[in-house]
């Protein structure tokens, strides 16, 4: 069915090549999703140096707190004076760094890049859906983009109530000084960023549902199509209570109305509100928050799941188990919101619904792990950036996700809540992982989108750097979390009882400071293969999938004539027929355009 | 002119790239493989390093759990303490295990099939039996734990206010300090809400309250060993976090209700200071504070306190500038200790009329 509407598709579409473009509708307000994700990709990673260059330089301010860095004056300005960081700026630097990286680095960043990218292209259609809701898309991501940078200009500084802005924190000026402008500007940018969110998912789940090309069923999608199709599906259903959330919180900021606050009293005066609760306003956020852990970690998932099997010239080990993964943990994604808030002081009896379900969380998740192992084993590993970048992510994945068994369970978070062991936990198994699935996407579809080759060898120093500073900032800070460290302290030499673990702290900015300069060898790869790489033939890692069996230039409608026609799932590689030779011979993949060959059994996946 | 400087030194730093680069090229012979997609060279250098990395990784692992042994917290001072802790431990050994196998085998494979020209992947697709396999043992260890959680946490959250003779005691939190108040003879809080606050009531108790006279209001937490203490919690102004990470406890401290949790000291904090972990890591700190001494005196700063150890209570839900420095000291004693101790203090009642005779 779906296949006879991308067919009537074609004809609207063909017009297309006979507009003249202009400078303004090809590269700025583009509807054609190539050009945007490229978009999305630029400015996710102007955003991710913003929000990398701050946490170094909260780190900076971790490991050296009585020393004087004329670096913080000249970033800083008035909150750093003198080269002494303010610590109301460093709750702001915390806060920003996390907002940053969370929404506009991970979710529109990734998510919104590769989204774009290979829906069409792998499912074979010739654009997205709406291609001017993708384009709106886009443009309301960058406008709050802007005024979220914006708000780092704000007189009191920006939000810096941390990036779970719980009221009454962030809804009370007086209680801090960046809950003024700067928390209003933050509102403003986020209620932007989740519109912006939603036409982009309702986009992605149309496209996927009516668009794919004949022959396309759904059992036949590669794994990055089904986990963008429900990462799309898991932000429709979680991104509007954030914005309900964030709507009350502006209506208690400036209106007067008690949804979040009670009994106060603030800088020598009551506050009239009254039968508020900040618990609330955690329920809600929370229940955005945990599913927005797998908007920013299955896109990656997917991504590496596709680079793992055209890297190991084998199929993806357990293709229905994985989707099968996918779908519980996006279910299962929506139930588990209440672990973060286990100490909030929520009926205990929440608690334990809570736990058993984000235990449950880690079935799927060790399944997947488990496959993608499988699929490593007797394959016929062709090492490239974007398979490191992979096999990166699956380490830190099954490193930061078994610290999740800690966490998850509510009786040992009570020790370890709020902790570095949290902070820990977090960055390795959403944080990096989601970073390395952007980076292993950034080089496997780079010929696609640039049609140029990335500096293999960059990416191989770009690669180890990251893997080994990764771990050793995040591994040893689990250490210092177990040792009852909190997180968001601006220095933690009021207490003594924290002295010996300031050589730890350095030891971590010291790494951090590194992995750092390190992604300028990747920026510099970047930036300089798009003007200078050397050119790509049509489909260099030998790939099945649709998007490369498109022409790769710059045009409307991804493939010229017919939209290819699809006859196999697009795991057939070094698939063998009976008599133990090659599908074709002396190639050992199969594109998934390719109709069954003589002697060659489909696989019942 | 600095700016310009600097100016110069990012211009010259890209002008060294760019040259680079250059370089990098020239190097290469003209027959080098420059298509960008790895060969067998790249596969075989990249999948030994792939080894290399686990055993970064297990050495990194190693390292940590010697090295940083002694941030471990020292045993458990309460009674429900020693539960979380071997529940941690059970947890801990668990999870490592499952680490070292399964990072074990993801290098080890990119290692072992690095790709070659003349291999052959293996079609392997699917295996039921496999599959069901890990994921069955996930479920039974998982409902293991679960269930020893679940039984660990109803134990610590059940807060029954009849049970023996518990201390009632209201934890107060406001922008950036604690406060504690104790419930007096009559073993009972009086009212408060922060509408009553006024003058010396900073806590805002109701003066019409007659259970609230006795109240004794502290800033320094003393605590009997071995009675069970019940803490009601209050916030003034905004979120705080009560933890008390030497008793395995913590709280979030909600304006607008009251939250709670409760447990029982064992070890006295004269017990913990003289224990042997310790008297060494008290040891290590004060070396560590007089290095940094002896460098604040020659910069003409004051010398930092020799370190001796009390229990404490922090706070740990971002609040504000000063979060990182609101705390309160907690003192564990022997029954008599804590008598003598609170008889000294005023009640609410006294304080007032202190004030009105003043």
């Amino acid at each position: 069915m779906s296949a006879h509407q991308g067919d009537n598709h074609d004809h609207g579409h063909d017009d297309h090549g006979h507009h003249k473009e202009t400078f303004i509708t090809k590269y700025i307000f583009s509807q054609d999703h190539k050009m945007i994700s490229k978009q999305y990709l630029i400015t996710g990673l102007i955003m991710g140096i913003i929000g990398i260059a701050m946490s170094l330089l909260f780190r900076m301010q971790l490991a050296w707190p009585d020393h004087q860095f004329t670096i913080y004056e000249v970033l800083l300005g008035k909150f750093g004076a003198d080269g002494i960081m303010d610590p109301g700026i460093y709750l702001a630097l915390v806060t920003i760094h996390g907002t940053i990286m969370v929404f506009f680095v991970l979710t529109a960043g990734l998510s919104g890049t590769f989204s774009n990218l290979l829906i069409p292209l792998q499912i074979g259609a010739r654009d997205m859906a709406s291609g001017f809701l993708n384009m709106i898309s886009y443009w309301l991501f960058f406008l709050s983009s802007v005024i979220m940078i914006l708000s780092l200009f704000a007189e009191a500084g920006p939000a810096s109530a941390g990036w779970t802005v719980y009221p009454p924190l962030s809804a009370l000026p007086q209680a801090i000084g960046g809950s003024g402008m700067g928390m209003t500007l933050w509102l403003v940018s986020m209620a932007i960023f989740i519109a912006s969110s939603l036409l982009g998912s309702l986009n992605y789940i149309v496209t996927v549902i009516n668009l794919r090309t004949k022959g396309m069923s759904m059992t036949r999608l590669p794994l990055t199509i089904w986990a963008f199709f429900v990462t799309a599906i898991i932000g429709v259903v979680s991104f509007p209570v954030l914005l309900s959330a964030a709507l009350l919180l502006i209506m208690d900021r400036g209106f007067g109305t008690s949804f979040y606050l009670s009994d106060i009293y603030i800088a020598g005066e009551v506050l009239h509100n009254q039968g508020g609760s900040p618990v609330l306003f955690e329920h809600l956020f929370w229940f955005l928050g945990h599913p927005e852990v797998y908007i920013v970690l299955l896109p990656a998932l997917g991504i590496t799941s596709e680079i793992i099997a055209t890297n190991a010239r084998k199929p993806i080990f357990g293709y229905r188990a994985m989707v099968a993964s996918i779908l519980a943990i996006a279910f299962l994604s929506t139930i588990v919101w209440g672990h973060h808030m286990f100490i909030s002081g929520m009926n205990p009896f929440l608690g334990s619904v809570f736990t058993f379900t984000t235990l449950l969380i880690a079935i799927p998740s060790a399944v997947k792990a488990f496959n993608y192992i499988t699929t490593l084993w007797k394959g016929n590993l062709q090492l490239n950036p974007a398979m490191l970048f992979s096999i990166g992510l699956v380490s830190t994945f099954i490193t930061g996700g078994l610290t999740g068994i800690i966490l998850g369970d509510s009786t040992l978070d009570i020790n370890v809540h709020d902790t570095y062991f949290v902070v820990a936990h977090f960055h390795l198994v959403m944080g990096i992982s989601a970073l390395y699935g952007l980076f292993a996407g950034v080089y496997h579809w780079f010929p696609k989108m640039y049609g140029k080759m990335m500096n293999k060898n960059l990416g191989y120093v770009h690669f180890w750097v990251t893997a080994i500073g990764a771990y050793g900032v995040f591994f040893p800070m689990h250490f210092i979390g177990m040792a009852g460290l909190p997180r968001r302290y601006y220095t933690n030499s009021a207490f003594p009882y924290f002295d010996d673990l300031a050589d730890t702290n350095v030891l971590i900015t010291v790494f951090a400071l590194i992995t750092g300069a390190a992604q300028l060898v990747f920026l510099y790869n970047f930036i300089s293969s798009i003007f200078y790489g050397k050119k790509t033939i049509q489909n260099p890692w030998k790939s099945n999938t649709l998007e490369w069996t498109a022409p790769i230039e710059h045009m409307h409608g991804n493939w010229h004539g017919e939209i290819p026609h699809v006859y196999r799932w697009p795991y057939d590689y070094s698939k063998t027929k009976e008599n133990g030779e090659y599908v074709i011979a002396g190639q050992d993949f199969v594109p998934q355009t390719l109709p069954l060959q003589e002697g060659e059994e489909e696989m019942h996946h | 002119m600095t700016v310009f400087l600097t100016i110069v030194v990012i211009a010259l730093f890209g002008i060294t790239l760019w040259q680079m680069s250059k370089i990098l090229k020239l190097s290469q012979a003209k027959d080098a493989d420059t298509s960008q997609v790895a060969n067998d060279k790249d596969n075989n250098i990249q999948g030994k390093l792939m080894l290399g990395f686990v055993l970064f990784l297990y050495l990194l692992t190693i390292y940590c759990f010697v090295q940083y042994r002694t941030f471990f917290l020292p045993e458990s001072a309460s009674e429900h303490g020693v539960d979380y802790d071997l529940l941690m431990l059970i947890s801990m050994i668990l999870i490592m295990f499952v680490q070292i196998i399964t990072q074990g085998l993801l290098h080890f494979f990119s290692y072992k099939y690095r790709g070659k020209k003349e291999n052959k992947a293996l079609f392997f697709a699917d295996n039921d039996k496999l599959e069901f396999i890990w994921t069955i043992i996930p479920v039974i260890v998982l409902a293991g734990l679960i269930i020893y959680g679940l039984f660990t946490w109803t134990d610590i959250m059940n807060i029954d206010e009849e049970d023996g003779d518990p201390l009632v005691i209201e934890l107060y939190a406001y922008q950036f300090d604690w406060r504690a108040r104790y419930s007096g003879e009559d073993n009972e809080l009086g009212k408060a809400n922060v509408r009553f606050i006024e003058g010396i009531n900073t806590l805002g108790l109701d003066v019409s309250d007659s259970y609230g006279k006795d109240d004794k209001i502290v800033n320094e937490l003393h605590l009997p060993v071995n009675r069970k203490v019940i803490f009601k919690m209050r916030s003034q102004d905004i979120l705080h976090s009560a933890y008390m990470p030497f008793f395995r406890a913590q709280m979030n401290v909600v304006p607008g209700m009251i939250t709670e949790f409760s447990y029982t000291p064992t070890i006295t904090s004269e017990e913990m200071r003289n224990s042997e972990f310790m008297v060494e890591k008290v040891a290590t700190i004060n070396k560590i504070r007089k290095v940094k001494s002896k460098k604040l005196v020659a910069a003409g700063d004051e010398a930092l306190d020799e370190y001796t150890f009390d229990y404490y209570l922090l706070c740990n839900k971002i609040c504000g500038v000063s979060h990182y420095n609101m705390q309160m000291k907690i003192i564990v004693e022997s029954e008599e200790d804590y008598e003598t101790w609170l008889k000294t203090q005023p009640t609410f009642g006294e304080q007032l009329s202190a004030q009105v005779s003043n």
